[in-house]
């Protein structure tokens, strides 16, 4: 018991409490609102932050759409087949698949020397210097991100998918439904809730994500994240030492958000299931 | 239509795997050659960050298991009151980005490295958070799977003492579940690279970036292997969870929430 509150007191709350109180604070300690009136009066950092927003909206969104897609597609086959559950490893292993090893990745494929890259050298004349150099860019960041996005939703709606009754199916069909009117009245109401919170916890994911940009961009700052690593590596300017602690608590707050959001989803959720 | 999707979304998530293999073994020309992957044991420094990171791996398992398995048992057979609580903290390391926590870990760890010198092993205390959500739920699913509440009673009412029944009856009949809390920890352990880069220690990931930057194939080559290491755990995991409950039950311990690497 005591143990176990100790140390995710010493090892999780003190530093997140260190942050926010830091956010509020000079650098001699004194109590302040000039960090945060500075991050919401920068335009470096209000663009870090849309940058980020804007990043995490758009894979949430291509993630969560390919990931229900596959998910359904799954759902579609053998319960308890071997595909199935081969899909199911592979996403459990693809979904924590991020950082280093995926800009890797993603670089040995659409870098300067990459397959794709050199492939369409090859086959179309392009040059690869000028086609190569996009993915390090806001783009390259976004095709990346979804890539761990797709298996993670498909770990998420997956349940709901497979929570759908085939008597519904017969049930719609037997009063002259098609395809379409299933999912349209019967199957869409039904895991809209679920995907809305898919979507919420693969932005807060793609959100809270360092490793992956910041093995990918090493000059220039789109996102928050990168903003703070400027400040945790350099020798911080005189009264400034503060600026990284109110850019983390910016993302605390934004995470919040879209976390409450999602809790008063799951509980309307859990009450129309009732 | 399943098909195209399959086909599509298939292609997506495979395409970057196979070119890792392609970009790794690539030659003079068209050749193949395995100089990248022979490279790897030419680079003492990512040898020695694979033997940091397995050391954390092991440190960081040990950690999660004397914390979270006795707290849990006890909070599930005599607090069930505290459960909620309980539960609420465990999951708590989701929703705070590594980038947040690493701002405010600076001063925790420069007394952690007083206390134990400059080693890069005090990173296991934080790691042990970092998998604490995904751990808690591998156990959690392991507890309800079995009837403790009987099986302790019975253990306690024949005599056996609070330790006796724990590591005698409980442990035993929720192995499983521990299984998949560690290996989704030696998964996670293995590809940290946000606290372990900017605490400026040099593990597996963040050595990995350093060797990149001067040859690519090698990364991509350890890259593709550590990815293979982490799909022979998950696989080990889900094929010994199926063999023994059938899988549907199995997929919601190793499903996280949401991804913890990224």
């Amino acid at each position: 018991m005591f143990p176990f509150f100790g140390f995710i007191a010493v090892f999780l709350l003190w530093p997140t409490v260190l942050v926010i109180a830091g956010a509020f604070q000079t650098s001699s300690g004194q109590l302040t609102l000039e960090n945060i009136t500075k991050v919401v009066g920068t335009s470096a950092y209000l663009q870090a932050f849309w940058g980020s927003i804007r990043l995490s909206a758009v894979t949430a969104l291509a993630g969560g759409v390919f990931g229900a897609l596959l998910a359904w597609a799954v759902a579609e086959g053998d319960q308890n087949g071997v595909f199935r559950r081969q899909v199911v490893a592979m996403s459990g292993v693809l979904a924590q698949f991020g950082g280093v090893m995926l800009a890797f990745a993603f670089l040995a494929t659409f870098g300067y020397a990459g397959v794709i890259t050199l492939g369409l050298e090859r086959v179309a004349g392009v040059d690869p210097l000028t086609s190569g150099a996009w993915i390090y860019s806001f783009t390259g960041l976004a095709v990346v991100y979804t890539f761990f996005q797709i298996p993670l939703m498909v770990l998420i709606f997956l349940p709901a998918v497979d929570g759908l009754q085939v008597q519904w199916r017969e049930a719609s069909d037997n009063l002259g439904g098609g395809s379409w009117a299933y999912w349209r009245h019967v199957a869409g109401p039904i895991l809209a809730p679920s995907f809305v919170a898919g979507l919420l916890l693969l932005f807060v994911s793609a959100f809270s994500a360092y490793a992956t940009a910041a093995a990918l961009i090493s000059q220039g700052s789109p996102i928050v994240p990168l903003q703070i690593r400027t400040f945790l590596q350099s020798e911080v300017v005189l009264g400034q030492a503060n600026m990284g602690k109110a850019l983390a608590f910016g993302m605390v707050v934004v995470v919040a958000v879209v976390m409450s959001l999602y809790a008063w989803l799951q509980r309307r959720g859990a009450k129309w299931r009732a | 239509m399943r098909w195209i999707v399959l086909t599509v979304v298939g292609a997506y998530l495979l395409v970057p795997l196979l070119s890792m293999l392609d970009f790794s073994t690539r030659g003079v020309g068209s050749s193949r050659t395995l100089e990248a992957w022979k490279a790897i044991a030419s680079y003492p420094e990512l040898l020695s960050a694979i033997t940091v990171t397995l050391e954390l791996a092991v440190l960081t398992v040990v950690g999660m298991l004397c914390l979270l398995v006795p707290t849990m048992v006890w909070v599930h057979l005599r607090l069930p009151g505290v459960r909620r609580t309980m539960e609420f903290f465990c999951l708590l390391p989701l929703t705070i980005p590594a980038i947040v926590l690493v701002v405010g870990l600076a001063p925790v760890f420069s007394w952690l490295s007083y206390f134990f010198g400059d080693t890069p092993l005090v990173l296991a205390f934080v790691f042990v958070v970092l998998v604490l959500p995904y751990a808690y739920r591998a156990v959690d699913a392991g507890l309800r799977a079995v009837d403790i509440e009987t099986l302790s009673e019975a253990a306690l009412g024949l005599g056996a003492s609070w330790w006796g029944t724990l590591f005698r009856i409980v442990i035993p009949s929720i192995r499983g579940a521990l299984l998949s809390a560690a290996v989704l920890s030696i998964a996670l352990v293995m590809g940290e690279y946000t606290i372990a880069s900017l605490l400026n220690y040099n593990t597996l990931q963040v050595v990995l970036y350093q060797v990149g930057l001067r040859n690519a194939a090698v990364s991509v080559a350890v890259s593709l292997a550590a990815l293979i290491f982490g799909f022979v755990l998950l696989f080990i995991v889900s094929s010994a969870g199926s063999r023994r409950r059938g899988a549907a039950r199995e997929e919601s311990t190793l499903a996280p929430l949401e991804g913890g690497l990224q």
